[in-house]
């Protein structure tokens, strides 16, 4: 935030002003609650997603909101409804199809057969479409935040209070459910009523963060704060608060610096969630090398002394 | 077989007061065929009963069955006075597994935590339920320095060695003080040094608490000290007997269907050599 504050005109030295200035306008408004409250789900339902192995089925279903949405247009539906009806739909695809397979880890294969017949009924979708919505298809790729309305903010607002509530139930079981398939079974844990429900509820928070990120880059929002975390900490509840603490941080500073800079919101975004990922890697292979040599160090040491 | 089917007559005499599960004629029928039937089975309590039998000859079923996770074609087993059902707590379960992946960033002591209340729905609030939460951590402390985990309780289980999981997965069975511990195949892909050291955990666990254990083993050598009675799977029909009566170049041979010699070495230690690298034909439709 300092080199921001230096570098940027806008920006003084007054914090107030500073915020007072960035919510100035409604859209911004509008802008930092949807992102506030999606960075939120995002941070919650990546913990799991990465937990349970399945960030392609999560890549799958955000992408398959391309297919919603192009629908939507087609069919002359809200996006949102459109969004979620084709998320439910690959999420019950991705289900069945995984229903003969017995770990979560195999379900590569069916999540790619959803994705790719639903990247092309969008292609179908879009052809057949008017020719003007075909300037609108890069919104629904990459967001468009600084265009949210009031009530796309409410429908935000009630989505993630229904996925919040959901979650607090499930959370135990579909850990366990999660780590360890076997057991939980044995302790009547219903492991593939909470897959499939987790899956719905992935298919909810894609629906309403294609309009804040986009179906190419809320991926960024799920895996990427979730696998941070995973790397820093082994507690679960330590690693959740973390993942979502660090979602709300990568979302707040992409808005921030898309705000005062002409650039698009989701690639500061994304590249704040992709350059802290890459540190915290960095950061752990170097501690590990350190670790190492010390421990090499003081074998030798205690060799040297013996001989 | 009559002479192994007196033996099991003899040693497991039904008593009602202390046997924890009764198997009456139980059969059990996967995909039309009949993985084993006829089977009577009654364990006391504190007993420990390790199940062999070749590959596919329905030992991992038998466990499964008396878990309540599959239905039976005929008989009944009773566990604890009541018909065998899912989820009884009464009973702590290690099914067998491979490893937890490398990239399984969640501690041990989370991963025991789970045998505790991981089936509940809803959130813990551990600010709110602060008596509760304290309980539970004292529980999930015990049932680690019960099987010797405490070292490396805190480490993220993917890390750990193949028996530091399985020692951590055995205390999350133990967490709900289980009268009846299951084990599927414990030992399997642990070298030496570790089979010995979690079958000492095993035996120590049965001595300390009481429980009853049945364990599935392909090798019987570091289970020989604790193990009770044998109980064999093979060509439909489960056997029971004392480890002496069983374990022989006679029965084992015709058992396998195959030349086995038993061998004793000074101290007690039973040497079984000769098995079969084909496996036999009931269990051709295992693509191996």
């Amino acid at each position: 935030m300092l080199i921001v504050r230096a570098e940027m005109l806008p920006f003084s030295w007054n914090l107030i002003m500073d915020i007072q200035m960035l919510l100035h306008y409604h859209f911004m408004q509008n802008a930092y609650v949807a992102g506030t409250l999606v960075a939120l789900m995002a941070g919650m339902m990546g913990y799991f997603m990465v937990l349970r192995g399945q960030s392609f089925a999560g890549h799958s279903l955000a992408n398959v909101g391309f297919v919603g949405a192009t629908g939507a247009v087609l069919f002359g539906i809200s996006p949102i409804i459109g969004l979620f009806i084709a998320g439910i739909c690959a999420a019950l695809g991705i289900h069945i199809l995984n229903l003969t397979t017995r770990q979560s880890r195999q379900s590569d294969i069916a999540s790619g057969v959803i994705l790719s017949a639903s990247l092309a009924s969008g292609f179908l979708f879009i052809h057949l479409a008017t020719a003007e919505y075909a300037a609108n298809i890069l919104n629904v790729l990459f967001g468009n935040v600084l265009g949210i309305s009031d009530i796309d903010v409410s429908i935000i607002l009630w989505s993630t209070l229904l996925l919040i509530s959901v979650l607090a139930v499930i959370a135990r079981p579909l850990f366990f459910a999660s780590l360890d398939p076997a057991v939980a079974a044995a302790r009547r844990v219903p492991v593939r009523l909470l897959s499939f429900g987790y899956l719905v509820l992935l298919a909810l928070e894609v629906a309403v963060a294609v309009q804040v990120v986009g179906v190419l880059l809320i991926f960024a929002l799920l895996v990427t704060p979730a696998a941070i975390a995973q790397h820093l900490t082994s507690r679960p509840m330590v690693a959740l608060v973390l993942a979502i603490v660090l979602a709300l941080l990568f979302m707040s500073l992409g808005l921030t610096i898309g705000y005062i800079t002409p650039y698009p919101v989701g690639f500061f975004i994304t590249t704040c969630a992709f350059g802290t990922y890459v540190c915290v890697r960095v950061g752990r292979f170097i501690s590990k090398r350190l670790a190492r040599t010390r421990f090499t160090v003081s074998t030798e040491t205690k060799i040297g002394r013996i001989s | 077989m009559t002479d192994l089917s007196s033996t099991s007559v003899a040693v497991s005499l039904p008593s009602s007061l202390h046997s924890l599960i009764e198997v009456e004629n139980a059969a059990v029928v996967l995909g039309g065929r009949t993985i084993w039937q006829n089977v009577q089975l009654t364990v006391q309590q504190g007993e420990f009963l390790a199940i062999l039998g070749p590959n596919g000859a329905g030992k991992s079923t038998l466990l499964k069955a008396l878990l309540g996770l599959l239905p039976l074609a005929a008989g009944t087993i009773t566990v604890l006075g009541h018909p065998a059902r899912r989820g009884n707590a009464a009973i702590g379960y290690v099914p067998q597994r491979r490893h937890f992946e490398a990239d399984v960033h969640v501690r041990g002591r989370s991963i025991v935590r789970l045998g505790l209340d991981g089936g509940q729905w809803g959130f813990p609030l551990p600010f709110i339920q602060r008596r509760q939460a304290r309980m539970a951590a004292a529980r999930v402390q015990e049932a680690i320095d019960l099987v010797g985990a405490t070292a490396y309780a805190d480490r993220s289980i993917g890390e750990l060695s193949g028996g530091e999981q399985q020692r951590l997965l055995i205390a999350q069975a133990l967490i709900t003080s289980p009268q009846i511990l299951v084990l599927d195949e414990p030992l399997d892909s642990l070298d030496l040094r570790n089979q010995q050291g979690v079958a000492g955990v095993i035996r120590q666990v049965s001595r300390e608490t009481g429980a009853a254990v049945l364990i599935v083993a392909h090798d019987i050598n570091p289970l020989l000290a604790a193990v009770d009675r044998v109980v064999y799977v093979a060509h439909g029909q489960v056997e029971v007997g004392t480890p002496q009566a069983v374990i022989t170049t006679e029965t084992l041979s015709r058992l396998y269907n195959t030349p086995i010699e038993v061998l004793r070495a000074r101290d007690g230690c039973i040497v079984v050599v000769g098995q079969p690298e084909e496996e036999i034909s009931y269990h051709a439709h295992r693509a191996r």
